[in-house]
């Protein structure tokens, strides 16, 4: 079920439109229904080859050989790729928007730090050629010790995972090993308060499962360009980086996408498409370099795993006055993404909460496991679930009611947040009273005339609210039939008690607007 | 032995477009002799509907019906640049720089009906359905496909138009962290009912009701298909999900979708949306973007909805049984049910 509640926020919208806001039939639906959607994978050509790789049973190892001669001669084999044959074999894709320092080869050459890195590539008639050639190559490893642990990872003496940042963290502004916030004074504000919420929060990885795993052809054109079919979800990010790795004039390269079976973050790697480009200029042929699901599971980047530890600090009266946050987000063995999310995280640090005082370091931390990367929710997702954990427990310490509370602490219009910027266009505050009309959950009258908007319904203990540079209370905008946007009006002397539950809504309410939905029930 | 309900609530926001900015995209409009218009991209639709959100704001900027509307994109030979489709910037980012590309498309258009008609530009309106008239005398009007004729063989104009937008990169002070991290937020807040039984750990999610504040919503049915995959997601992100179940040792990951764990059809709850519009003053026409936000929520309600229900905090995910029980265990069982 879907409805809209255009009575909110009303007067700050024009919905005389034409064409936006109306429910139109996507422009490629019946490609899709109908199976017709060209995926990069649809495109066929004549003489297609095919790209193994060759990846590491270790998580950390020397290499000491590598035997490739029987592989060679195996049937269907055209060409081997080795680390050598990659013009530019050093990488950081943040590099495309001067973020970081190069520290991922496309193949690895000495050492291989994580297990499932690329190593060698056979290039082959059929997939299954190219796979029993595989089979045939021998490397000899010295395995190294490994740290899987992020707090491991920092400790002196820990095992160093990435040659570019030894002491395995990334490198902020060219002298911190972590993102910083500051805001207020934690400490005294922790001395001063009634309860404290502490508590440590972990999210493994999690696999994209995209329906279509990552891949790419390229194919051979004319003039010494190459026609890239791809599934990125960021086509000139991948063909920037494609052209950096191969050391080609960008124009060489020509990226055809669009239709992807499914991204969610994981196809922003470019994880096929430089070797693929590679295998066709050393062939001269179409090259395929597609994913297995085994590989896109294992070795494939995941969305990384976060290590969250949240104190928080309230008063009786449940306003939030001051928040510590320390994050390690586990990068694995190198940066791809997560330096950027850690940045993005410690932005993130209050939620959508005014509190006076907030404190936070996020470390994007390296370790023997695959690469993690961005997935929906990037930096946000894990905390989102750390500071909302934290939320119903500071409301149960209180005693007070989950939703009141975070209306009480949430941001209004004019608020300053934690990294220096006024809160403008907020909206948490009636998200919060929809959503407790619609599952019956009561809340208090006062609670349910607050507003997110300056000069309108004030916070019951406004005097009290964490003080912070604001602008001058705008005067109250005309205002509609529904409690919500009772600006101006101060809550009555005598708030009557809780209504009680509202019966289910039938049909339309609020000049509310329904359209069909495709949920499912449950099968009890 | 028995089976808790409880519920929980989770309250999020959600910075829409790459943070700290700097992520441009652009667009290029144009129109063939039929007064047809093509939009050309470079971004991607991974199945969210960035050709379908971007055609509605073309097709709006210009006054003429979608149906002369056809976004091509995804070819880097036509397309111009985009930084891509991810950090939930594609309504916003692109389809800003899409209106910016249809305004002056417009413009043109406008000049050119003006040239034939014999009036002001600026005395011109369009009807929606594919006409230009005079306000205030609209059977004086001429049609699009007439304008884009007459502007191709007669007057010798390009009904076309470029669009780029761009946040200007912001700086991060190193030792406090101000910043610019984006410039508008979408808001949710979810309400999950879950069933706990307290022999096996295993967590049911019965019902989730939300509100979710988006800006304003270019479609309702793209809008409906990213809430309700969304949530999903997060129901998997909270209770099934990971190839390390037992991180950050790595052994036990799953090698295919026999052994990754995620809810099927029969799992999936009924859930009640409600969305609301605060426009956001840079985006177009009001949109933020829908697209990441979605699944947040879900995974501390669900969280907050079990602690309701049997009195354990699972603070490690995924909220597995095995973690369930351990909890519970540790607990000496389950209280009686404060179900709310």
């Amino acid at each position: 079920m879907l409805e809209f509640r255009k009575d909110i926020f009303a007067d700050e919208r024009d919905d005389n439109l034409k064409e936006v806001g109306r429910p139109t039939q996507r422009q490629d639906i019946l490609g899709h229904v109908t199976g017709a959607s060209a995926f990069y994978d649809d495109h066929r050509f004549a003489g297609l080859l095919h790209l193994k790789i060759l990846r590491s049973p270790h998580a950390h190892a020397r290499i000491r050989s590598i035997d490739d001669a029987a592989a060679q001669r195996a049937p269907g084999v055209k060409r081997i790729i080795r680390a050598a044959d990659v013009p530019v074999n050093l990488n950081t894709l943040l590099s495309l928007i001067q973020f970081g320092k190069d520290d991922e080869p496309s193949l690895a050459s000495d050492v291989v730090r994580y297990k499932g890195e690329p190593i060698l590539g056979i290039v082959a008639t059929s997939e299954r050629s190219a796979r029993e050639a595989l089979a045939l190559v021998r490397v000899s490893y010295d395995p190294l010790p490994a740290v899987f642990d992020v707090e491991e990872a920092l400790k002196p003496g820990a095992v160093s995972v990435n040659a570019t940042y030894p002491k395995n963290t990334f490198e902020y502004y060219g002298k911190y090993d972590h993102q910083k916030l500051r805001y207020g004074d934690v400490d005294s504000a922790f001395g001063q308060c009634d309860v404290i919420v502490e508590d440590r929060y972990q999210m493994s990885p999690i696999e994209h499962a995209p329906t279509e795993t990552n891949g790419s052809i390229a194919v051979p054109d004319t003039n010494g360009r190459f026609v890239v079919y791809t599934s990125t979800q960021a086509l000139f990010f991948s063909l920037d980086t494609a052209a950096k790795i191969n050391a080609m004039p960008s124009n060489q390269l020509h990226f055809i996408g669009g239709t992807v079976g499914g991204g969610f973050g994981g196809k922003v790697d470019t994880l096929t498409e430089p070797l693929a480009i590679l295998a066709a200029r050393l062939t001269g042929a179409p090259v395929r370099y597609r994913l297995s699901r085994h590989e896109e599971m294992q070795f494939g980047s995941p969305r990384g795993a976060e290590r969250i530890y949240v104190k928080d600090g309230a008063m009786r009266d449940g306003r939030i006055v001051a928040r510590k946050v320390t994050a390690y987000f586990d990068s694995g063995a190198y940066t791809r993404l997560s330096s950027y999310a850690a940045v993005k995280c410690a932005a993130h640090i209050p939620g959508p909460y005014t509190i006076p005082n907030v404190y936070g370091d996020v470390y994007c931390v390296f370790t023997n496991r695959t690469p993690a990367t961005a997935m929906r929710g990037f930096g946000v997702t894990a905390l989102d679930f750390a500071l909302e954990c934290q939320m119903d427990k500071l409301a149960t310490a209180i005693g007070m009611d989950p939703i009141e509370f975070r209306i009480l602490n949430a941001y209004r219009d004019g608020d300053m947040k934690a990294h220096r910027r006024e809160a403008k266009n907020c909206a948490l505050i009636e998200c919060c009273q929809v959503a407790a009309e619609k599952a019956n959950w009561p809340i208090r009258e006062e609670y349910r005339r607050m507003s997110s908007r300056r000069g309108a319904a004030s916070a019951p203990h406004a005097s009290a609210r964490p003080e912070a540079p604001r602008r001058q209370p705008a005067p109250a905008p005309v205002q509609q039939r529904i409690p919500y946007d009772r600006a101006g009006e101060p809550p009555a002397p005598d708030a009557p008690p809780p209504r009680p539950p509202a019966p289910p809504p039938a049909g339309s309410s609020h000049g509310a607007t329904r359209f069909s939905s495709v949920f499912g029930t449950r099968r009890r | 032995m028995a089976k808790h309900r409880g519920r929980g609530v989770a309250a999020i926001n959600y910075p829409i477009g790459m943070n700290l900015g700097g992520d441009p995209s652009q667009a290029l409009v144009h129109s063939n002799p039929s007064g047809k218009f093509t939009v050309a991209l470079s971004s991607i639709d991974l199945g969210q509907g960035m050709k379908s959100v971007t055609r509605q704001i073309c097709a709006e900027t210009l006054g003429v019906p979608i149906e002369d509307v056809y976004v091509d994109t995804a070819d880097s030979d036509t397309g111009p640049h985009c930084m891509g489709s991810f950090a939930s910037r594609g309504t916003h980012r692109v389809g800003n720089a899409v209106m910016a590309a249809a305004r002056e498309a417009r413009a043109v258009m406008m000049e050119a009906a003006a040239e034939e008609l014999e009036v002001d530009a600026g005395d011109l309106e369009t009807d929606g359905r594919g006409n230009i008239r005079v306000k205030g005398a609209p059977q004086k009007s001429i049609s699009v496909k007439d304008v884009a004729v007459a502007a191709q063989f007669r007057q010798g104009k390009t009904i076309s138009g470029r669009g780029i937008f761009l946040v200007p990169l912001s700086d991060v002070d190193p030792e406090t962290g101000e910043m610019s991290p984006a410039t508008c937020y979408a808001h949710a807040c979810l309400i999950a009912e879950v069933e706990v039984d307290d022999e096996t750990g295993e967590v049911a999610v019965l019902k989730m009701t939300s509100a979710y504040e988006l800006g304003r919503a270019l479609n309702p049915k793209l809008v409906e298909q990213q809430l309700v995959g969304g949530a999903w997601m997060g129901m998997s992100h909270a209770l099934y999900e990971t190839p390390e179940p037992y991180y950050p040792d790595t052994r036990n990951g799953p090698r295919d979708f026999n052994e990754y764990l995620m809810p099927g059809p029969g799992d999936i709850c009924p859930h009640d949306i409600t969305v609301l519009e605060r426009p956001a003053p840079d985006g177009p026409f009001g949109a933020k973007g829908p697209g990441e936000m979605c699944a947040n929520p879900v995974l501390p309600a669900i969280a907050n909805a079990i602690f309701n229900a049997v009195g354990v905090r699972v603070n490690e995910l995924p909220i597995t049984p095995e973690k369930v029980l351990r909890a519970l265990k540790a607990k000496n069982g389950a209280p009686a049910s404060r179900f709310r």
